[in-house]
């Protein structure tokens, strides 16, 4: 215990671990509080104020700080209601993702023979596919919106998890104490749940930080080939496609949810990279 | 390289082939809806509707679906387009070709810059070289080729319009690749104001798609490279006093670079699948922006061929990296 407690407090002491922890703090706020923070609806159009700028260029508006987009519609309210889809997605898609893959993944690991057999082929099958296309082929058939998004992303990002959990079970199973657990004569699954997946904590928890990031590209990405939620509907990836159209008029509907995702994920990355680095015990030497 | 490796490698991508069939023929069946409907639409007609499933063989058993797909793939039967009219595979091959043209150049702008910052990393450790190379590694990893594809975009869409960010070539030039390959055709014909033109829109698309790839590659090598230096052989060609850039280049990068290509084999395929979206995004004309037009359009033959033909293409490059790697690892080849 006195070392999982070391582990953390040096977690939080590492500067990668600091400013993704930060990042992943302003977003759920954003999140949030949205109707707190936004100083304008969302969804209201002012066609008289379309194409503002945002306040560090020349004819701006006091009234809309980051400009307005092409129906007029304050840019920096559909910025902080559209981290709410990008946080509910990454959210939603990593954990249920990593509940699937890790299920699988123990499994295959821990029993071995035909049952790893036909789920280590599945995973060979899944990774012959291109991860772009399948996911916006499968939400072009199952229907655009916030669910099929994160249906496609758990449908296709399992096997990240299943790939590493497997191999991490493979070493685990080995171990001395896991011998002396059979040899108590505890059942297999109990050995599974209570002994071998506690120690993937650590592991599954930055994986999971990693999946949220690429969560937030994949719900940008559809949002970006129009086949996430709504368009009137404030995303990061609606505001790209919109911003790519009149990109010679207005760049900075394009530049600020760039700024935002990019932002966003390398704060994930960087909580992901130092918790691996603090939490994994040969790392960390 | 043993030739039992290789034929083991190509026997286990049968059954990988075979359950991307599988998949590729449930995705489009086994969903909410029926194919039809989605192709149509909602306002066709009941009598429309009946005859298309028949057409298409949807009114058969599921299995004997699935039987006369195999067959017609096997046979290089990919169906005929719905928005198109054209047969499937014809399509295909008429894109293909500007989509491989792309990833294989954006592979080799991504092999020399990675080595190169993979190189610089160690060549003097600490120094500028060194923190190049991990910040690029750093932001390479962490922001993918979408991002970098749209921020190009911006810097060269309007703040330094030096490079075109649309297209695929000049169409007043009224070149036309009969292979499909413009840059090596045009190259090949002596036809230089096309070529200047293509390589100049290939720029942009091409180092998008290369960034994540070349990152990989930088910190793989970067960190064989270290391991490799502390071993006796590279002692020993210190102590006869070759220079650090000789040890480096001539004796450690060769056993370095087998781990790289490994390590970074499923990141040369996700640059392939890349394709699809970087494709859009600068309206290249390949495969992947066919792709995506196909799942705009609904037309379900297409999007099958185009799946299909990227997983092929997976697994292809898989065994082509794992036959590099048994050609550069002796050990596995004979193993």
């Amino acid at each position: 215990m006195a070392e999982r407690r070391g582990a953390l407090a040096s977690a939080a002491s590492d500067a990668r671990v600091l400013f993704g922890a930060a990042v992943l703090l302003a977003l759920i706020v954003a999140a949030a509080a949205a109707p707190l923070l936004a100083p304008h609806d969302p969804l209201e159009q002012d066609l008289l104020a379309s194409f503002l700028p945002p306040a560090f260029q020349a004819g701006a508006d006091p009234l809309f700080p980051l400009g307005t987009d092409s129906l007029g519609r304050d840019l920096l309210s559909r910025l902080i209601y559209g981290a709410r889809v990008a946080l509910t997605v990454a959210l939603v898609a990593a954990s249920l993702a990593a509940l699937l893959g890790t299920a699988l993944g123990l499994i295959a690991g821990y029993f071995g023979g035909w049952v790893d057999a036909i789920i280590s082929r599945l995973v060979d099958v899944w990774m012959a596919f291109p991860p772009v296309l399948l996911s916006i082929v499968l939400v072009a058939i199952i229907g655009a919106g916030l669910n099929s998004v994160i249906i496609a992303i758990v449908i296709i990002d399992w096997t990240r998890f299943c790939r590493v959990v497997r191999a991490e079970v493979l070493v685990q199973r080995e171990q001395d104490y896991v011998a002396s657990a059979v040899t108590i004569g505890l059942g297999r699954w109990r050995i599974l749940w209570h002994e071998i997946l506690p120690n993937l904590m650590p592991l599954l928890l930055v994986l999971i930080t990693l999946e949220m990031g690429i969560a937030i590209i994949v719900e940008a990405i559809l949002s970006f080939v129009g086949l996430s939620v709504s368009s009137d509907q404030a995303t990061w990836g609606g505001l790209i496609q919109e911003g790519r159209l009149y990109i010679h008029q207005a760049w900075w509907i394009m530049a600020l949810p760039m700024a935002c995702i990019i932002v966003s994920v390398l704060g994930l990355n960087a909580l992901g990279d130092g918790l691996r680095r603090t939490l994994d015990p040969v790392m960390r030497r | 390289m043993s030739a039992v490796y290789l034929l083991k490698r190509l026997l286990l991508a049968i059954p990988t082939l075979f359950g991307v069939l599988v998949v590729v023929f449930v995705l489009l069946r086994v969903v909410p809806g029926d194919p039809i409907t989605m192709m149509v639409g909602l306002t066709a007609s009941e009598e429309d509707i009946a005859r298309l499933r028949e057409l298409y063989g949807f009114d058969k058993p599921i299995f004997t679906q699935f039987l006369i797909y195999l067959g017609d793939v096997l046979q290089g039967d990919f169906g005929v387009s719905i928005t198109r009219k054209q047969e499937v595979l014809g399509l295909i091959l008429g894109r293909l070709p500007v989509t491989l043209e792309l990833s294989l150049v954006a592979m080799a702008i991504a092999l020399f810059g990675g080595v190169t910052l993979g190189v610089l990393a160690v060549y003097r450790p600490g120094r500028g070289g060194e923190l190049l190379a991990d910040g690029f590694s750093g932001l390479g990893l962490a922001i993918p080729d979408f991002l970098w594809a749209l921020m190009f975009i911006l810097l060269f869409g309007v703040l330094i319009p030096l490079l075109p960010i649309s297209g695929q070539i000049d169409p007043r030039l009224g070149f036309d690749a009969v292979s499909g390959f413009y840059l090596f055709e045009s190259l090949l014909t002596g036809d230089f104001a096309a070529f200047r033109s293509v390589l100049s829109h290939m720029v942009l698309p091409a180092v998008a798609l290369t960034i994540p790839l070349a990152a990989i590659i930088a910190r793989v090598l970067k960190s064989s490279l270290q391991e490799v230096l502390t071993q006796d052989y590279i002692l020993l060609a210190r102590a006869r006093g070759f220079s650090r850039l000789r040890i480096v280049l001539r004796e450690a990068l060769q056993n370095a670079l087998i781990p790289t290509v490994t390590l970074s084999g499923v990141q040369f395929t996700f640059l392939v699948g890349g394709t699809v979206l970087i494709e859009r995004i600068f309206s290249y004309p390949g495969l992947g922006n066919m792709a995506i037009e196909a799942v705009i359009n609904r037309d379900l033959p297409l999007i099958q061929g185009i799946v299909l033909t990227f997983a092929v293409m997976f697994i292809a490059l898989n065994l082509i990296i794992d036959s590099t790697y048994a050609l550069l690892n002796p050990r596995v080849r004979h193993g």
